[in-house]
């Protein structure tokens, strides 16, 4: 007669957990007149503008406006519910912890799975049927008012990007609230979702008047490779130990200091054993953030030179022998071969590194990776062009890039690995420390490097690339 | 009694020990809640674990439910160890938690059938305990109320009933009668009181001294993490405030009374009728003493023990551990 929770299986005590809690949503007018009031109220709104938009453009020839309006109208009935999504799961993780209803379900034989996968599919199930139907209801309307039928592609795309970004936001919220002890907390902590979300919709909207759909698809995988991400976090995050160990939500900064300074130290005595510890412990720890970022780095040249095939610069624009007869009066003009140039090309650098890792931050290192691609491209790109028109592009690359690239490659790896690693961090956090103090302790690793390694090399690269690249230049492209 | 494990079923005995924990240590980055803490509770006793608020009751609790993993140490929950077989020790538990944390918009059947289901007890199966427990706790006439209806003291009682749904043979009570009133606190320690059973433990956490005088067959005195006190409440007022103190009260002047106390009985205080002593025996003494008086034609009024609460062992204890003086005004 008796079995363990755990025996019963995953999926099963789930979706129990999970209709207790949709059963509780049902009763609660709060989440109730929202979702009824967009799932069939909002998309009758939207038909009625949808009908209106497209008679008014069409009016003005321009009916392809109306054509981009009525897809990105689905979407839009598809995402005001699903945000709802984000509501309901603060209210089930840090709603129920506040309420300190969660503790007698930890006192079962439930295992953390089960529950963190029932009160995912209870924040979830409401706010998606919503959305569907909201869907539903719009297609209903704009099939019978105007005669819009949506492509089968489109209306997959429209649904698997609702689901995504649900389970993103739900995910995100489940992290967001193991991180606080009460609703109100995580409501002020979850901007750094919505805002997120929110541009997303603005991009995809841009996409859907643009008319590339195909984007959507990388969209969806993307997202969908986001919930991933999160949800293992948030599996790692939502266990008995980190839920109860936590009663304050204080902001400590005598605490994070302290952390990060003895991180950041390291128990070094001089700077000798700091460089000593940097490069035999901190640098061995970021190899597979190496390697991978350095993959990135060369597949960003090698984008570059492939859409130099698609995208070439007229032949003339980079005559490496014509280039050559111009140098001296260029470099003039840009303030190389000064120290004020050295400076202008240092800050520049290091803009472009503190930008990198201030987005690296908010995306688990992805960005800052994009963002260090983009000049590998262009090298890529230029050297590419050089080659389209029979040059060598060897002589470009080693007139212009190398002489600083052998120090400022160096200091992109190692910035680019770095914020990759206080990225994942984040993901993958080691056992035994509380979010903040991992991420306080990478956040420590990463200051190493850049301070011990990046700066170095960049003010040692600026160096290069204002009083030695131009004489390199010179003396292989112009011959003086 | 039955306590079903994943691979061999344990027979459980009121001899056996239903909670054994050894040098039980957590810590919280820099702060100690629990340090060095060993209990062992057999079967058909109530132990209360007596502390202030942040003595480390509830985190000693929670480690005994296999909720919090200890830093260090053992503990074992109905011969389950709570690291390795932590759900095995979680379906031994039945925990009352501070806080009731009942779901106020469901009904107390749906409440406790949602339970059931997780622990793996069949519906019909929950059925039959849900009835019985609600009419146990006095609950039956509530049965169609939503739990939000409840009054306090009926939503601790259903949290009790929860807790005992799979008839575990460890129940951890956490402070159970905090913050009510007296009438809900007496039912609730009225229906604790009720669960003693000879298969099964009870703990309270509580820093109500009389409700654990009242409750329980052991009292364990938690400071700062620590245990600093364990035994009955006899034998801790014998421990720490020294052999009981008689009161003599007779109907006349008490002059040269001093001379009918036997030999090794301690006058600690005395008025015009009435006289205060020490004694490590007060059944063989007492009787010596009236037959004196009686013989001298003394009228004696009352004999009786002066009443010591456990608020002076508590204050005692506490007093030692932090290097004050207790304040104690029992003897004079």
């Amino acid at each position: 007669m008796r079995q363990q929770a755990a025996s019963q299986g995953l999926f099963p005590i789930a979706f129990h957990i999970a209709g207790r809690e949709i059963r509780d949503q049902l009763r609660d007018w709060r989440i109730l007149t929202p979702i009824v009031a967009l799932t069939l109220f909002f998309p009758v709104l939207m038909n009625f503008t949808a009908r209106e938009a497209v008679n008014f453009v069409t009016r003005y020839g321009a009916p392809i406006v109306g054509d981009r309006l009525i897809p990105f109208l689905l979407m839009v009935v598809g995402f005001f519910p699903i945000s709802i999504s984000l509501v309901i799961a603060l209210e089930s993780f840090a709603g129920e912890r506040e309420r300190q209803s969660l503790e007698p379900l930890l006192a079962t034989p439930l295992t953390d799975a089960q529950l963190y996968l029932g009160k995912l599919l209870a924040s979830l199930a409401s706010p998606l049927a919503a959305a569907y139907l909201g869907i539903f209801v719009y297609l209903i309307g704009v099939t019978v008012a105007i005669g819009w039928r949506p492509p089968a592609l489109l209306l997959i795309q429209v649904l698997l990007l609702t689901t995504a970004q649900a389970v993103v936001m739900v995910c995100g919220a489940v992290v967001i609230s193991s991180q606080t002890t009460s609703v109100r907390a995580a409501n002020l902590l979850a901007s750094f979702i919505i805002i997120p979300v929110s541009q997303l919709v603005i991009g995809e909207s841009l996409i859907m008047f643009w008319g590339r759909y195909t984007i959507l698809w990388w969209i969806v995988i993307a997202l969908f490779l986001i919930a991933l991400v999160l949800s293992r976090m948030g599996l790692h995050l939502f266990n008995r130990e980190e839920l109860l160990g936590r009663e304050i939500d204080v902001v400590d900064l005598r605490w994070g200091w302290h952390v990060f300074a003895g991180a950041f130290v390291d128990d070094a005595m001089s700077v000798t054993d700091w460089y000593r510890g940097l490069i035999t412990v901190t640098i061995p720890k970021l190899w597979s953030s190496l390697a991978m970022t350095s993959v990135v780095l060369l597949a960003g040249f090698f984008i570059g030179d492939g859409l130099s095939n698609r995208f070439a610069l007229p032949a003339d624009w980079v005559n490496l022998d014509r280039l050559g007869g111009g140098l001296g009066d260029a470099f003039s003009q840009l303030g190389l071969m000064t120290t004020r140039g050295w400076w202008w090309v240092v800050w520049n650098n290091i803009r472009a590194v503190g930008l990198a890792a201030f987005l690296g931050m908010f995306s688990f290192g992805v960005l800052a990776l994009v963002l260090l691609m983009v000049p590998f491209g262009m090298i890529g790109y230029f050297a590419g062009n050089v080659a389209l028109t029979g040059q060598n592009p060897l002589r470009f690359l080693v007139a212009l890039v190398l002489p600083h690239a052998m120090l400022e490659v160096p200091a992109a790896v190692l910035a680019g690995a770095a914020i990759l690693q206080l990225g994942l961090a984040a993901i993958s956090p080691p056992e035994g420390a509380s979010l903040g103090e991992r991420w306080l302790k990478a956040a420590a690793g990463w200051a190493r490097v850049s301070l011990g390694l990046v700066l170095p090399l960049l003010l040692l690269a600026g160096a290069v690339e204002v009083f030695v690249t131009p004489r390199v230049a010179l003396l292989l492209l112009s011959g003086s | 009694m039955l306590a079903p494990g994943r691979t061999a079923i344990i027979p459980l005995t009121q001899e056996m020990a239903l909670i054994e924990a050894q040098d039980l240590t957590k810590q919280f980055g820099n702060l100690k809640a629990v340090e060095g803490l060993s209990l062992r509770v057999s079967g058909g006793s109530i132990l209360a674990l007596l502390g202030p608020n942040g003595a480390g009751k509830t985190t000693t609790i929670r480690m005994l439910a296999s909720i919090l993993r200890p830093s260090s140490g053992e503990a074992r929950i109905a011969g389950y160890d709570v690291r390795q077989h932590p759900a095995d020790v979680r379906r031994s538990v039945g925990l009352l938690t501070e806080h009731h944390g009942l779901y106020t918009r469901m009904r107390p059947e749906d409440y406790l059938q949602f339970f059931g289901r997780i622990y793996g007890l069949t519906h019909d199966e929950t059925g039959r305990r849900i009835g019985r427990l609600l009419e146990q706790f006095g609950l039956a006439e509530a049965r169609d109320l939503r739990l939000g209806e409840y009054s306090k003291g009926m939503r601790q009682k259903l949290a009790l009933a929860r807790a005992l749904l799979h008839e575990p043979p460890v129940l951890l009570l956490d402070e159970p009668t905090s913050a009510m009133d007296p009438a809900s606190a007496h039912l609730v320690r009225a229906c604790i009181a009720g669960l003693r059973s000879p298969g099964r433990t009870v703990v309270v956490c509580t820093h109500n001294l009389v409700e654990a005088e009242n409750l329980a067959d052991e009292i364990a005195i938690i400071h700062r993490g620590r245990i600093i006190a364990q035994g009955t409440s006899a034998e801790l007022k014998r421990i720490y405030l020294g052999d009981p103190i008689m009161e003599l009260r007779v109907a006349s002047e008490l002059d040269g009374a001093a001379r009918f106390l036997p030999p090794g009985v301690t006058q600690v205080a005395a008025g015009e009728d009435w006289l205060r002593f020490r004694v490590a025996h007060p059944e063989e003494v007492n009787p010596r003493l009236l037959g004196a008086l009686s013989k001298a034609g003394v009228p004696v009024v009352t004999l009786a023990e002066v009443p010591r609460s456990l608020e002076d062992v508590y204050l005692q204890v506490v007093g030692n551990v932090e290097g004050k003086g207790p304040a104690s005004a029992w003897d004079g």
